[in-house]
């Protein structure tokens, strides 16, 4: 229905939709899916992966990836990479909730050893990490000292005793990304966040305790490098981003692009949420430099809840979290725009690369990646809904066909509220439980718009990637504990 | 109520769609559609705390935006839960003004059945048009 008919096969796992498909497009989309998960797609997804076509400086191509579903400007799962001298910058690109994240830390303990304390580890969780509505956290500052955490990141975290300084070197840009500053930040998005660190948020955010079944094992070398040694070893898994402050800095730069973007540079765009600057312009600086504080924030947020978690660890098995091996294995972000070196026709050039919903995943080798993971390529985390799975992927040489970025996630196939009138949130607890998976929610009509069958199956996503050639399965975790927003 | 949800626009997100016979009336309908997602039960929400909203855009639509945008602000700054009882609205040839009342209180979910939280109004289809009967917006919001 919603396949455009222009679309041109590639390969079993791309899709090329031609510049000639709409006016002003200035490259070629690039969907990557196989055809089942093509055909899953919803229509604003090609309609909105051809809008970003339009945008000036793209290179190559405007990106889709296989969990793409139809979002605001960029579809989720939108990749553009930009030429940083003559291409845009784009809030829209990059989503309200600035690195939107996943963070994985590891345990030493099995499903046999963490089972008979499941209740407590997620009841306790569910207390010390808040969820939610306009949820706040433990963590009180004043407006200042906010202002630091925003330029400083998981790096603030470190200092103030939230964490381990091995947590930063397994955080992508080492928890803190240089050129952060806080005055270009608004007042009114301090306000929304100081007092939200170390909170979830809600919607599609969680945090999740999951298990390495041996036969979800993929590749048993990588799968060690990465942490991955016991059988049935228990991994804590959560995602959430911003908060408050990374929604208000994207609003705010919304409205000063769409002021500028006509009058001043000439820009036009078929949709007012890709309201651009070029990267090299005063105002297009002043938000790279703001949605740097944005990305530091959502480390600062998932640091201090990864200490949140050390300590219910810790006090459930009367044990030091060290000795639980509750070491962290990465932290990725999935709503960014990062400037990145990339050879394009044969040649290094500096390259904004806005993912919307996808993730870096650098393979083997490359600058940016930290020692301990140079050799194996970038761990990649990807959250499936909770009721299915999650994996653990690393970045390969063939992702160059994407600036190295692949999915993030399972991608929805249903609306929130087709999702709230086909499932029961109380029910769908109950039936979780007797499955073996123990969720928490505080809102049960919230739980029930995450109800598995309202996603794509993550195990087709993930098989299109493999197939693509954009990263490689590395381990499949199945839930048992969850925390949801 | 003057506002309906439409179930298969922007997946992940939620969708609306507002009137009023008048601009007034319509800014009331979409206030109410944003804070009802997030909220189950609006008359849950008690007037204790009053708020009075400006805003000023140039155009009729960015001013929505924008009072929209206000309502998320005070949701997330002092965790208020508002509802708007009057707008007045001051239309200029290049810019328009608003002024609103909104009264509500703290969050409290032990009172309020709270549902999912709003991160952001969106542009993406974002549209205020005149109708034969009055007004009408369409509003995509950030889930």
């Amino acid at each position: 229905m919603a396949i455009p008919e222009d679309i041109r096969k590639i390969s079993d796992t791309v899709w090329e939709i031609p510049p000639t498909h709409k006016p002003g497009m200035r490259v070629p989309a690039r969907i990557y899916a196989t055809e089942k998960l093509l055909r899953e797609m919803d229509e604003g997804v090609f309609d909105q992966v051809t809008n970003v076509a339009t945008l000036p400086g793209i290179l190559k191509y405007a990106y889709c990836m296989p969990d793409g579903h139809w979002g605001y400007g960029f579809p989720i799962g939108g990749v553009a990479a930009m030429d940083a001298r003559t291409g845009v910058i784009s809030p829209g690109g990059i989503g309200f909730d600035i690195n939107c994240g996943m963070r994985l830390v590891l345990t030493n303990l099995t499903y046999e050893e963490v089972k008979p304390h499941l209740r407590e580890l997620v009841d306790k969780l569910f207390q010390r990490v808040p969820a939610g509505v306009g949820s706040t956290g433990f963590v009180r500052i004043s407006h200042d000292e906010f202002r630091q955490v925003v330029e400083q990141g998981a790096r603030w975290c470190i200092k103030n005793g939230y964490g381990w300084p091995e947590d930063l070197e397994r955080t992508e840009e080492g928890g803190c990304i240089a050129g952060a500053d806080a005055s270009k930040i608004s007042q009114k998005a301090v306000e929304r966040g100081y007092k939200q660190i170390g909170t979830l948020g809600s919607g599609n955010h969680y945090l999740e305790i999951q298990v390495a079944k041996p036969e979800n094992v993929f590749d048993r070398r990588l799968a060690e490098a990465f942490g991955i040694t016991l059988p049935n070893q228990v991994v804590i898994m959560f995602h959430c981003g911003s908060r408050g402050f990374g929604h208000q800095v994207a609003t705010d730069y919304l409205q000063i692009f769409l002021k500028v973007m006509e009058t001043k540079y000439g820009i036009k765009i078929l949709d007012r949420e890709l309201a651009c600057a070029p990267f090299h312009s005063p105002e297009g600086q002043d938000y790279f430099a703001a949605m740097k504080c944005g990305i530091n924030m959502s480390f600062a947020n998932r640091q201090v809840i990864l200490h949140r978690i050390r300590e219910v660890f810790s006090d459930v098995f009367h044990k030091d979290p060290a000795d639980l091996g509750l070491h962290q294995v990465y932290d990725v972000a999935h709503n960014t725009a990062k400037l990145e070196k990339h050879v394009v026709d044969g040649e290094v050039r500096d390259v904004l690369v806005h993912r919307k919903g996808a993730t870096r995943a650098f393979g083997p080798g490359m600058e940016g990646l930290p020692d301990i993971y140079r050799e194996t390529g970038q761990p990649v985390i990807i959250g499936g809904s909770m009721e299915t799975g999650s994996y653990l992927l690393a970045g390969i040489p063939s992702g160059d066909q994407t600036f190295y970025t692949t999915a993030h996630g399972s991608g929805r196939t249903m609306s929130r509220r087709k999702a709230r009138k086909q499932f029961q949130g109380k029910k769908l607890q109950k039936e979780m439980e007797a499955r073996g998976i123990y969720v928490r929610s505080v809102s049960y009509s919230g739980l029930a718009e995450e109800a598995g069958p309202a996603y794509k199956n993550i195990d087709d996503v993930i098989e299109a990637t493999e197939l693509a050639g954009i990263s490689k399965r590395v381990v499949r975790f199945v839930p048992i504990g969850n925390i949801k927003g | 109520m003057p506002y309906r949800y439409l179930d298969d626009i922007a997946t992940a997100d939620v969708a609306f769609e507002a009137w009023g016979q008048t601009l007034e009336e319509l800014f009331i309908a979409a206030a109410d559609a944003t804070m009802n997602v997030m909220v189950e039960d609006l008359t849950t929400i008690i007037p204790r705390e009053h708020r009075t909203i400006r805003a000023e855009a140039d155009a009729i639509d960015m001013l929505l935006f924008e009072f929209l945008q206000e309502l998320i602000y005070y949701k997330d700054a002092e965790r208020l839960l508002l509802r708007v009882s009057r707008v007045h609205i001051d239309r200029r040839d290049d810019h328009a003004l608003l002024a609103a009342e909104a009264s509500g209180e703290e969050l409290d979910p032990q009172k309020h059945e709270l549902l999912v939280d709003v991160k952001a109004v969106t542009l993406h289809r974002f549209q205020v048009e005149r109708t034969a009967d009055g007004w009408r917006a369409m509003v995509i919001l950030d889930i």
